[in-house]
């Protein structure tokens, strides 16, 4: 080795150790919880085996990319277990000093695995839609990215209320996540001056879904249980447990359009949404997996890439300074919806536009126009804070 | 060679005189083609077809060639601005949306927003100079006056780059308010304008000593107009210091700014979403694209008032004006 490349050689070793030494870690992790469920109505349903996952790596890249600027060493680790393994796999994050983990469940296990991470992991929530986490049981180590149901069937009835079609005839499945659903209507209908003229339980008694021929079945029988309905402007179906909801538009006895868990649906992402920047999220999205992204994705992504701009903006990269910087009036972040994202300080929900979205493209984004509030029109969202029954943020 | 171009180019302003008829291009974004304007008419005089999704324009200094980037075509396409034939086309990385030229005319440098690069572009020999990696989605490229600095925004990293033109390097990062879409130097090479987008505000970057900083960020306000709606994109400053003007986007105005105090004086009423804007040759007037109303907008610089609009094609883009 010449004397010349030693020096480099030396120099090169010294620059690589100042490198390490000073870009600190940040180790992040997204947990999903998977419940054994019956397929889908819809093969296009499917759920990947990265649901989630995909989302999370991208936003991961985005970090690491800025994070080469701002001395950060973004990290992420993703898992998947079923729910008896949910809290070994918790323990298992914080062992390795992970705390800073997106999880995608359904809101009982959140509630157990935020619980059993204690105060010094921050918990975001990319999945589980109770409202209940975020008014009376909510949690202070646990923000939720994922919008809560009613901020769903709020933005799906202030387009109804748009539309004029304020008579809505309400199906709803017959369990309990369905019946959450339903309510969280009827309080969007209240809220916004729609009425419910007839409600209608489309009981689960099980069946052979995609069997041949099924839609000879589905064909003959939803007419039969949509007839002689109260005079309505437009049909909503709460069927979270993807029951029937899909059978509805086309197969109603009155010709009247389907919002809800079908037809006209409520949703974060859409993989068709190109407004605001967002045919550059759906390429890169698409670059990375070779899929369309969904839901849980975008929430994944927006889980990690909150964790990053948080960590930009104050510089620490410790869960306690990071839940801080976010629920502080700082802090705010851009994702593909036309405006800035931030957190109600007084129960930890991210502020977010819904897309309404038909299978092809979206059709409105909620809050519609007209629909003020004193702080924020994404106000008109959700659970406001005068109704707030969270008291773990100081309220 | 640069002292030279300096020395040229206040003799050109001087003896630019009384306006006289320049050619405009507008991208139409939708439409897929460029529409032509007489500056002095404001007629429309020609539209010609410019490849898949046309978004940012400019030309070259001596008015021969005019560069469009055809995004979905993943190229620069360059075309003579007097026939309208496309003459050749730029290897400019994927999905190319906004760029800027060298004050020399020989450096073309493209922000690649699905790949997280600026592309630099020799236009004599058409090569591919460096690809310089930057932050997520880079939007915004501005080169600094003295040609030493080129200043690239990324949109979702929410930074302006500063990389020195000889080697490429980036030599410092300024954190600026989410999405950064545009960025603007004074004439005196100064300061530095950046709008963010979702954000709200446009960072003035301080220049003069040491560190580039953020001295302060302007706000907006109008009254009956959504803050969530008051989006800075495009920016523009006039060459004698005294005013920078903002587009609003999906606000309809555009607003002046006094370029001494950084104080807004007043917001324009234009079309709808106002994007990107360009001046005619002597700041006579600001030609403004309103990408939802498929018109640009003419304001009269020295009156400070939008003096007619003009339909041009579908959802236009980008804007430029034929230097005299």
């Amino acid at each position: 080795m010449s004397k010349q490349r030693l020096t480099l050689a030396i120099f090169c070793a010294a620059w690589m150790t100042t490198q390490t030494a000073w870009a600190e870690e940040v180790k992040t992790a997204v947990l999903r919880v998977d419940r054994v469920k019956l397929p889908p109505i819809s093969r296009l349903d499917v759920a990947p085996a990265d649901l989630g996952f995909a989302g999370a790596t991208l936003g991961n890249e985005d970090n690491r990319t800025t994070g080469a600027f701002t001395g950060m060493d973004y990290q992420l680790t993703t898992k998947a277990v079923p729910p008896e393994q949910a809290e070994a796999a918790l323990d298992a994050l914080k062992a390795d000093g992970v705390k800073l983990i997106a999880v995608i469940s359904d809101g009982e296990t959140l509630k157990t695995l935020a619980d059993r991470a204690g105060p010094e992991v921050l918990v975001l929530n990319a999945g589980a839609r109770d409202d209940a986490l975020r008014d009376a049981e909510c949690r202070a180590n646990v923000l939720h990215i994922a919008p809560s149901r009613s901020m769903l069937t709020d933005g799906v009835v202030q387009f109804l209320m748009w539309k004029k079609w304020a008579r809505i005839l309400l199906i709803h499945g017959s369990h309990p996540e369905d019946k959450l659903l339903a309510e969280s209507y009827r309080k969007s209908a209240t809220k916004f001056g729609a009425k419910i003229v007839e409600e209608r339980e489309f009981v689960d008694t099980g069946g052979a879904r995609r069997t041949d021929t099924g839609h000879v079945l589905v064909q003959k029988q939803i007419p039969v249980f949509m007839q002689g309905a109260e005079e309505h402007d437009v049909t909503v179906a709460a069927d979270e447990t993807d029951v029937f909801a899909a059978y509805l538009p086309y197969h109603s006895w009155d010709p009247r359009p389907v919002a809800g868990s079908a037809g006209l649906m409520p949703l974060t992402w859409h993989q068709a949404h190109e407004s605001w920047g967002a045919t550059q999220f759906q390429r890169r999205f698409e670059k990375l997996t070779g899929r369309g992204a969904r839901d849980e994705d975008y929430q994944a992504w927006l889980a990690v890439r909150v964790i990053g701009e948080a960590v930009t903006r104050s510089g620490k990269p410790d869960a306690a300074s990071i839940r801080s910087y976010l629920l502080s009036k700082d802090f705010e972040i851009a994702a593909f919806k036309g405006q800035k994202l931030t957190f109600r300080s007084w129960n930890g929900q991210l502020r977010q536009p819904i897309l309404l979205g038909d299978g092809r493209i979206t059709v409105s984004v909620s809050p519609q126009d007209g629909y003020l509030h004193q702080y924020s029109p994404l106000d008109t969202l959700g659970i406001d804070a005068p109704e707030t029954a969270c008291r773990a943020f100081g309220g | 060679m640069l002292k030279y171009a300096w020395i040229i180019l206040p003799a050109t302003l001087l003896a630019s005189g009384p306006a006289h008829a320049n050619k405009v291009f507008v991208t139409n974004e939708r439409g897929n083609t460029v529409t032509v304007l007489d500056s002095e008419t404001w007629e429309k005089i020609a539209e010609f077809p410019a490849g898949n999704r046309p978004r940012g324009i400019t030309i070259s200094p001596d008015g021969k060639e005019l560069y469009v980037c055809a995004s979905d075509d993943d190229t620069v396409r360059v075309f003579d601005p007097e026939t309208y034939k496309e003459l050749h086309t730029l290897p400019s990385g994927p999905d190319p949306e906004l760029f800027a030229l060298n004050p020399s005319g020989k450096q073309l440098y493209v922000a690649n927003e699905d790949d997280n690069l600026v592309t630099v572009v020799d236009t004599e020999t058409h090569q591919v100079l460096a690809e310089i990696p930057v932050g997520v989605e880079p939007e915004g490229v501005a080169v600094s006056p003295d040609a030493k600095t080129l200043i690239n925004t990324s949109e979702t990293t929410n930074m302006a780059h500063f990389i020195d033109t000889s080697t490429y390097e980036i030599v410092h990062n300024v954190l600026v308010d989410q999405r950064p879409r545009y960025a603007e130097f004074t004439a005196d090479g100064k300061k530095l304008y950046v709008s963010a987008e979702i954000g709200g505000t446009v960072s003035v970057i301080n220049l003069g000593a040491g560190e580039p900083k953020v001295d302060k960020k302007i706000t907006f306000e109008v009254p009956g107009v959504l803050p969530e709606w008051l989006q800075p994109v495009g920016v523009k400053a006039t060459s004698d210091g005294s005013r920078v003007f903002v587009a609003l986007g999906p606000a309809n105005r555009v607003a002046v700014i006094d370029a001494k105090t950084d104080e807004v004086l007043d917001y324009l009423l234009v079309g709808q979403r106002v994007w990107q804007m360009a001046f005619t040759p002597g700041e006579e007037f600001l030609v403004v694209t309103n990408g939802n109303s498929n018109d640009v907008s003419i304001i009269d610089v020295k009156a400070e008032k939008v003096i007619r609009s003009v339909p041009v094609g579908e959802q236009p883009w980008g804007v430029v004006v034929v230097p005299n």
